[in-house]
């Protein structure tokens, strides 16, 4: 009589796949960008961050999949057998800068005076994706700058709503200084019920969210034009001690 | 562009704080080199006072704020063959548009009636009308080519100008970016 086994650890399969025309081998539960990136394979992103959970919003990652029309997004989408995919093509370059002249449009970015100048993962994405100029009209909004705090200022104006902030706060300080408020332009990265960050209860100061803000929008005072280098590398290093937890 | 005949280039700065000219000038001793197979028929550093009418490449640096900006891009369009926009402020308004998120009123406000003791008002005779927005040049005329930089080096502007008078489009992206 057969025995009805409890289910055990699925067994995790390796696929084949090709990326730009090179096969590579994968296991099923990595996603285009993570094997891509093994593989040297560059794909531009934003708000992707290795150590942080995947939001999928700024859409620069995406790729070309044979067999779909539209174009998926690299860090959201996991590898399958037999998949083809293609990480650049004149589509997919007008597409990326696209998305780049909407964000430089959308809010306030004047990279000679941004304490990020030099340093910047926006800026370094504009050069990487060909974007020297932007077609659409400027807003010209202000948005707000927030330094309450004793350490660290806020700047709305270089914010690109990449919740990499957010998600280092909740996921890896678990303090969940920050969430999202609002929709469209009106959307804003908030702290506490939106209550200035020096006033903040949760905070705890520890600093994460500025180093892994890809932009000029979180920065330490005291930082002039193009001083403000950051150092996001100790988000593997924790995951890794944690044991990917 | 002729291969005997020289080229001939013409420059002008809009509202920009004439850097990317003093970036010209550090071309230093490719300066000759420069004159040797180009003819620079009008800058603000010679001393034409006519914008030729037919000119190979024209040259702009600055945003466009002010009614004699506007008429000054469209005069280069209208008499340039290839129409570079030189520097950030050309590129994407950078520093001068900074006052495109406050009213036009504000600004002259602040600057000519809230912080002057000796008459205070809005200048209105001798210079020109200041535009309600501050424009790219691209968002007025259409442009050739983009080379930012606040303001791009001699480097980039050599490598920009040898790469036209070889007969090349260049790749400025190549060399300079946003905020350099
Ligand atoms: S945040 Fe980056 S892109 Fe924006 S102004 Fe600063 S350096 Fe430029
Ligand atoms: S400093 Fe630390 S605790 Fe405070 S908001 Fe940033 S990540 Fe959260
Ligand atoms: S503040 Fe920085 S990290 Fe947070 S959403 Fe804006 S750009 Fe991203």
């Amino acid at each position: 009589m057969s025995r009805v086994q409890p289910p055990g650890p699925h067994k995790i399969r390796v696929v084949t796949l090709q990326i730009d025309g090179r096969d590579i081998g994968a296991r099923e539960d990595e996603t285009i960008l993570e094997v891509a990136r093994e593989n040297d394979i560059p794909i531009p992103t934003l708000c992707y961050l290795e150590g942080l959970s995947t939001w999928g919003a700024c859409r620069l990652c995406v790729v070309e999949i044979e067999g779909t029309t539209r174009p998926q997004s690299a860090c959201s989408t996991c590898v399958a057998e037999g998949m083809k995919v293609i990480t650049n093509s004149e589509r997919l370059e007008r597409y990326r800068r696209t998305i780049l002249e909407l964000l430089f449009a959308e809010r306030n970015h004047v990279c000679s005076v941004c304490v990020s100048n030099g340093h910047c993962e926006l800026q370094q994405l504009a050069t990487a994706c060909k974007m020297d100029h932007v077609r659409f009209k400027y807003r010209n909004a202000p948005y707000q700058v927030d330094p309450s705090h004793d350490l660290f200022r806020v700047d709305h104006n270089r914010c690109v709503l990449c919740t990499r902030c957010l998600r280092v706060c909740d996921e890896i300080e678990g303090a969940h200084t920050w969430d999202v408020m609002g929709r469209g332009v009106e959307c804003l990265l908030i702290t506490d019920l939106k209550q200035p960050w020096g006033e903040s209860q949760s905070c705890t100061s520890c600093g994460k969210c500025v180093q892994v803000c890809p932009t000029g929008a979180l920065t330490k005072k005291g930082t002039a034009a193009g001083e403000m280098e950051k150092h996001g590398s100790f988000l593997v290093y924790l995951t890794e001690m944690r044991g990917n937890r | 562009m002729s291969s005997t005949a020289k080229v001939s280039l013409a420059t002008a700065w809009l509202d920009g704080c004439s850097g990317c000219h003093m970036s010209l000038l550090d071309l230093d001793e490719r300066l000759i080199e420069l004159a040797q197979r180009a003819d620079l028929v009008y800058s603000p550093i010679v001393d034409t006072k006519e914008l030729p009418a037919c000119v190979d490449v024209g040259i702009l640096e600055g945003a466009v704020s002010t009614a004699a900006d506007l008429k000054k891009a469209r005069l280069f369009r209208e008499r340039c063959k290839y129409l570079v926009s030189l520097g950030d402020c050309a590129v994407t308004g950078n520093v001068p548009s900074m006052r495109n998120t406050f009213p036009l009123k504000d600004v002259l406000d602040r600057a000519f009636i809230e912080n002057v003791q000796a008459q205070p008002q809005h200048p209105i005779t001798g210079v020109p009308a200041l535009l309600q927005v501050v424009r790219p040049l691209h968002h007025v005329v259409p442009v050739d080519l983009f080379v930012p930089g606040c303001p791009p080096s001699a480097d980039t502007i050599w490598y920009v100008l040898t790469e036209l008078l070889a007969g090349r489009t260049p790749d400025p992206a190549r060399v300079t970016h946003f905020g350099a």
